[in-house]
């Protein structure tokens, strides 16, 4: 942008964002712009932003976890999480097809995920804790979509963008943690009827299990808890493939069934 | 094209064939990689690959070994595009190759190994192809055990073309078979889950249908494949499936397992040094 820099703060981060998603037109990174761009700074952004949905009329339904694989905590130089907002504008009822025209450059990604049934308040949670928590377990694909140019960004840039979380869907079929074991848990992800990868829950921090102890541990330190009827998405189990009009993604699971998007 | 010029392109090509062929046992002997098979011999095709193959076998079985299964291989499509293939491609089993979990394997074996976690099926009858269907196949399966594959290449650093891996017996090393047998009717080898370990770290997940679409297509496509070459696949035989998850380097002191949902799991340990000395 030309001109004298303003003065950044997380408000006009947060605000900048929500118009990028709404005018579908990426911005460049925040943190090439605003060098004292930090994690908290981006975390405070985030939750601002979501204040903002909410105030609009948005639910809050849930979280999801990012950078849950080793191999993306490599490439963005963290070995932690990542933890963004969920709103009920964000759920696609089954059958709905992806709308890519209102999207920037959307990406699917499938997951497990888990619905719970009481709520889970860190600090201090452990993986057998929380599974205790858990309801359901479902299969789901989540369509993330930054709102940076060409996918490309910081840490602070990507948790700022509420973690490019843009559209999910969950599977039909829920089924009781108890007996499932989620680390062997496998995927197979499909294009246009092509397997393109695969993988298990183990993909994600070891287990699934692990991403929702985290999640709790992690809103915790905001003064927040994961609440009873919430969905947390745990974390891409292979690398998000792009969605382009026409193209249908389908995610088989070993126990969760299967789930279908088609992008229009 | 006369004859005899046929002629002179066969007899001239059964030499390449056994100076290739010679050429990659020498390696194995040396347990030093060796040039791309395709160099100066750019005209090499598929064809002339399975024939140096076929000639290795041979000298195996002269010196006692045993054909005792099949490996399918580049099975994966990003193993396909990274080829710039769209069809997989087979190796022989020999006796020789088998080694047990537990049992330190000594690296000296190989020259850069690799290893893939897979799905094995045991024949309880003979499948000859072609024309093998899915129902075929499947009737034919005794069991199904996990796999550990080990992977090497008498080519130096890896470089192959689909030439030279299948002229160099599809880059098969050793096998480690699981002890836990399960029937075909109780699994579903397309969605079972598969996760490597390499020494305690998860380093790969996956999941049947990345062979194929499913390590059933593999044995289907073998069948028939050899079949049409008058192979038929023997009761007691082993095949290898392919690859669930991306291939890892192993070193020696490295100990590897796979967990497969429903199936169990299966380990390798690679001898240190020291164990080799001794």
């Amino acid at each position: 942008m030309a001109g004298p820099e303003r003065s950044w703060t997380s408000e006009i981060v947060a605000e900048l964002l929500l118009d990028a998603e709404a005018r579908r037109t990426p911005t460049e990174g925040i943190a090439s712009r605003w060098p004292e761009f930090d994690l908290d700074a981006a975390y405070r952004a985030q939750d601002l932003a979501v204040r903002l949905r909410v105030a609009r009329g948005e639910r809050i339904v849930g979280v999801k976890l990012g950078l849950t694989s080793v191999a993306k905590q490599r490439q963005m130089h963290v070995d932690t999480p990542s933890i963004a907002w969920l709103t009920d504008t964000m759920e696609l009822a089954p059958g709905t097809a992806v709308p890519t025209d209102r999207l920037i450059h959307p990406r699917a990604e499938p997951e497990i995920v888990f619905v719970l049934g009481s709520e889970l308040c860190g600090p201090g949670v452990t993986a057998a804790r929380a599974m205790q928590s858990v309801a359901s377990v479902v299969g789901g694909i989540e369509i993330i979509d930054s709102r940076f140019t060409g996918f490309s960004f910081t840490l602070p840039d990507v948790v700022a963008d509420n973690n490019s979380s843009s559209r999910y869907i969950t599977g039909s079929l829920q089924l009781p943690p108890d007996g499932l074991d989620l680390a062997l848990e496998g995927c197979l992800l499909e294009v246009d009827g092509q397997v393109v990868d695969s993988a298990t829950g183990a993909a994600i921090l070891g287990n699934p299990a692990h991403a929702l102890a985290f999640a709790a541990n992690e809103l915790a330190k905001r003064g927040q808890a994961l609440e009873a009827g919430w969905v947390v998405l745990t974390g891409g189990l292979t690398e998000a493939v792009p969605l382009h009009p026409g193209s249908r993604v389908a995610a088989h699971f070993t126990h969760l069934g299967s789930i279908v998007i088609k992008a229009e | 094209m006369s004859a005899g010029l046929v002629e002179h392109d066969n007899t001239h090509n059964a030499a390449v064939h056994r100076a290739t062929a010679q050429r990659l046992s020498r390696a194995y002997e040396r347990r030093e990689a060796t040039d791309p098979v395709i160099d100066g011999h750019p005209h090499l095709g598929v064809d002339d690959a399975y024939a140096i193959q076929k000639q290795q076998v041979a000298g195996w079985i002269e010196s006692g070994d045993e054909i005792v299964g099949y490996k399918v291989g580049l099975t994966s499509r990003a193993m396909q595009i990274q080829t710039g293939v769209d069809q997989p491609d087979y190796g022989h089993l020999m006796r020789s190759m088998f080694e047990l979990g537990h049992f330190p394997i000594p690296s000296t074996r190989f020259i850069q190994p690799r290893i893939e976690p897979e799905i094995a099926f045991i024949l309880a009858r003979p499948l000859s192809g072609p024309g093998v269907t899915m129902a075929d196949a499947v009737r034919a399966i005794d069991c199904l055990l996990p796999a550990i594959e080990i992977i090497d290449s008498r080519i130096r650093d890896w470089q192959l073309t689909i030439v030279d891996t299948i002229a160099d017996n599809a880059s098969s090393g050793g096998v480690v078979l699981g002890g836990h047998p399960v029937s075909p009717r109780s699994i579903d080898p397309r969605l079972a889950g598969c996760v490597l370990h390499l020494n305690g770290e998860v380093v790969a997940t996956g999941a049947g249908g990345a062979v194929l679409g499913s390590p059933l297509n593999s044995l289907v496509w073998l069948a028939n494949a050899l079949g049409s070459l008058g192979v038929t696949l023997e009761a007691g035989h082993v095949i290898l499936s392919g690859a669930m998850t991306r291939a890892q380097s192993v070193r020696p002191g490295d100990t590897v397992s796979a967990h497969l949902a429903g199936l169990g799991s299966v380990g390798a340990v690679f001898a240190t040094d020291t164990q080799e000395a001794a």
